[in-house]
């Protein structure tokens, strides 16, 4: 079994990003990029997986920029096979990089997609299920625990109300959660042999996909800050300034 | 024209977060329906719902658990007739709804806080530390709406008619399986009045326990957590407040031992009154909140549970 695994840029999730003075987004120049939390929790899922002997191969692939190389040979370093990058310099929704995996699912046939459940830049949270969609398979979003049983896969979900568990019949797509695995460090000799695995390097006419964006930011600004109140001295005070504010 | 909102069930009830979408629905103009994939105790509690026109009510066992390979063929099959679908962006709503974006060729519109005109509405991006206005240009619109944004529908005083709907069933590929839930007696964390909240200086789990609970219980509060503290097993996932946790906007937030990393910030900020217990002075949470007591948490808590 082939498993594709999705991965974006993004900010580095350790920066406070700052809002572009004209309104028109994030200022991303000589900010710090790293690969999506979410997503490094997928290709340390698919890694198990193939070294548990549920897999033969582990496809990465992302839909960006140029520099998006460097989130594929990070994938690569963490043990990767493979990967593909669909390079644009322009921003791709959802619904479009949706429609460039499922062309490469088309192409590859894997078992499993394995991907982040949201990108920390634009919280989206759909690129998965939509690809679920398009390739009309089923879907075990915000994933803490993913068990290959044969021709299915058992899939524990992170849901509101606790923890759900579905099955699914492969080929499925899986999103990640938090809690699924914490993802390795990729070793100096890994990062190094990575430099020699395959990238391909493709665009999404390749795909017939066409990217122009179904959704137009008008404005981008700060949320409304929150002033920061008062320190008390004590409990006593704490007690007394929750009274006088009639909250408790 | 007429919207559909895809209702969140709790059992033969409607949870509050339908009807803060209910309210989302309505800004957008035209008839308010509702569709429950649910018991029929349910489609008549949806029935009731102020400014709700119609209930759409799917009775096959097939849409009991709200698979997404079931539900979404299912809306996206009702869709002739609306020009938007609404779910809140809970698990289900978020699991459901992109599903049904990608059958109708649109793209979603997450997480909503605000409607700005008939497609335009502002969400949040990058866990809350920038407000985008976006602007659709699809024919229909899928969107989810973070309910702590919007006021709540009154839940009664409506009478709409109740239509039962039908759908393929089930799709064949997908099984529930279980639900572990967490059993408790406490307020629904999303929907709670006050909450207490602990971090990763609560230790373990008996000492989050032993410190947290008497506090909520005093309270009548809620109990949520930072990701350090579920991260560390104190307390169990549906717990995490934060930007990819629950949402929450409480009257009253008491944070304990939690410093305030940017992600938890991103779910709690937008409480009325946040009070805030840590023994560094400089922990990020002080910027964000109204009462700052800067103390150990172990003995400002007992104190604090004694005296309020």
């Amino acid at each position: 079994m082939k498993i594709l695994v999705p991965v974006k840029r993004v900010i580095d999730y350790n920066v406070k990003p700052r809002v572009k003075a004209d309104g028109s987004g994030v200022d991303l120049a000589n900010v710090k990029m790293s690969m999506n939390p979410f997503c490094e929790i997928a290709v340390e899922e698919a890694i198990r997986l193939k070294e548990a002997g549920k897999a033969e191969e582990i496809i990465a692939v992302s839909v960006g920029p140029a520099k998006a190389q460097e989130t594929l040979r990070t994938a690569l370093a963490m043990g990767a096979d493979r990967a593909i990058l669909v390079e644009t310099e322009d921003a791709v929704e959802p619904l479009a990089v949706a429609k460039i995996l499922k062309a490469i699912a088309d192409e590859e046939q894997p078992g499993l997609v394995m991907l982040g459940k949201q990108a920390i830049d634009d919280d989206s949270n759909q690129t998965g299920q939509m690809l679920a969609a398009l390739m009309g398979r089923p879907q075990g979003t915000f994933a803490s625990e993913v068990a290959i049983e044969g021709d299915s896969v058992s899939v524990t979900r992170e849901v509101d109300g606790g923890l759900e568990t579905v099955k699914l019949t492969l080929p499925a797509i899986v999103t990640t959660d938090l809690r699924l695995n914490e993802p390795r460090y990729a070793s100096l000799p890994n990062i190094m042999k990575a430099k020699k695995k395959e990238l391909a390097v493709k665009t999404p006419a390749d795909y017939g996909v066409d990217t122009t964006p179904r959704i137009t930011t008008i404005h981008v600004a700060e949320p409304p800050v929150r002033k920061a109140g008062e320190i008390v001295a004590d409990v006593d005070a704490l007690v007394a300034k929750l009274k006088a504010l009639g909250v408790t | 024209m007429a919207n559909l909102v895809l209702a969140e069930t709790a059992g033969d009830a409607i949870a509050d977060a339908t009807l803060a979408t209910v309210t989302a629905a309505a800004q957008l103009g035209g008839d308010v329906h509702v569709l429950v994939a649910g018991s029929a105790a349910a489609a008549d509690a949806a029935a009731k719902i102020v400014g709700v026109s119609k209930v759409l009510h799917a009775v096959d066992a097939a849409y009991a658990n709200s698979l997404a390979e079931n539900v979404a063929p299912l809306i996206a099959g009702l869709m002739d007739g609306y020009d938007a679908v609404l779910a809140p962006a809970t698990t289900t709503g978020k699991n459901v709804l992109p599903r049904v974006a990608a059958m109708l060729d649109v793209m979603q519109l997450s997480d909503i806080i605000a409607v700005d005109g008939p497609k335009a509405f502002k969400r949040p991006i990058y866990a809350g530390n920038a407000i985008a206005t976006v602007e659709s240009s699809d024919p229909k619109l899928v969107i989810t709406v973070r309910t702590t944004a919007f006021e709540k529908a009154a839940a009664e005083g409506g009478s709409a008619r109740v239509e039962a709907v039908a759908g393929a069933g089930d799709a064949g590929i997908s099984q529930f399986v279980k639900l572990d839930a967490v059993k408790s007696d406490r307020p629904e964390l999303t929907s709670a009045g006050i909450i207490v909240s602990g971090g990763r200086a609560l230790k373990d789990g008996p000492t989050f326990e032993q410190y947290i609970t008497p506090l909520a219980d005093k309270l009548g509060a809620a109990i949520g957590a930072s990701r350090a503290a579920v991260d560390a097993g104190y307390v169990p996932n549906d717990y995490q407040v934060g930007q990819t946790g629950k949402i929450v906007a409480p009257e009253l937030y008491v944070a304990v031992g939690i410093s305030g990393a940017i992600q938890h910030l991103a779910g709690m900020k937008d409480s009325k009154v946040i009070v805030a217990i840590n023994k560094d002075p400089d922990a990020p949470i002080f910027q964000v909140a109204d009462i700052g007591l800067v103390a150990d948490l172990f003995t400002a808590v007992p104190e604090l549970t004694e005296k309020v």
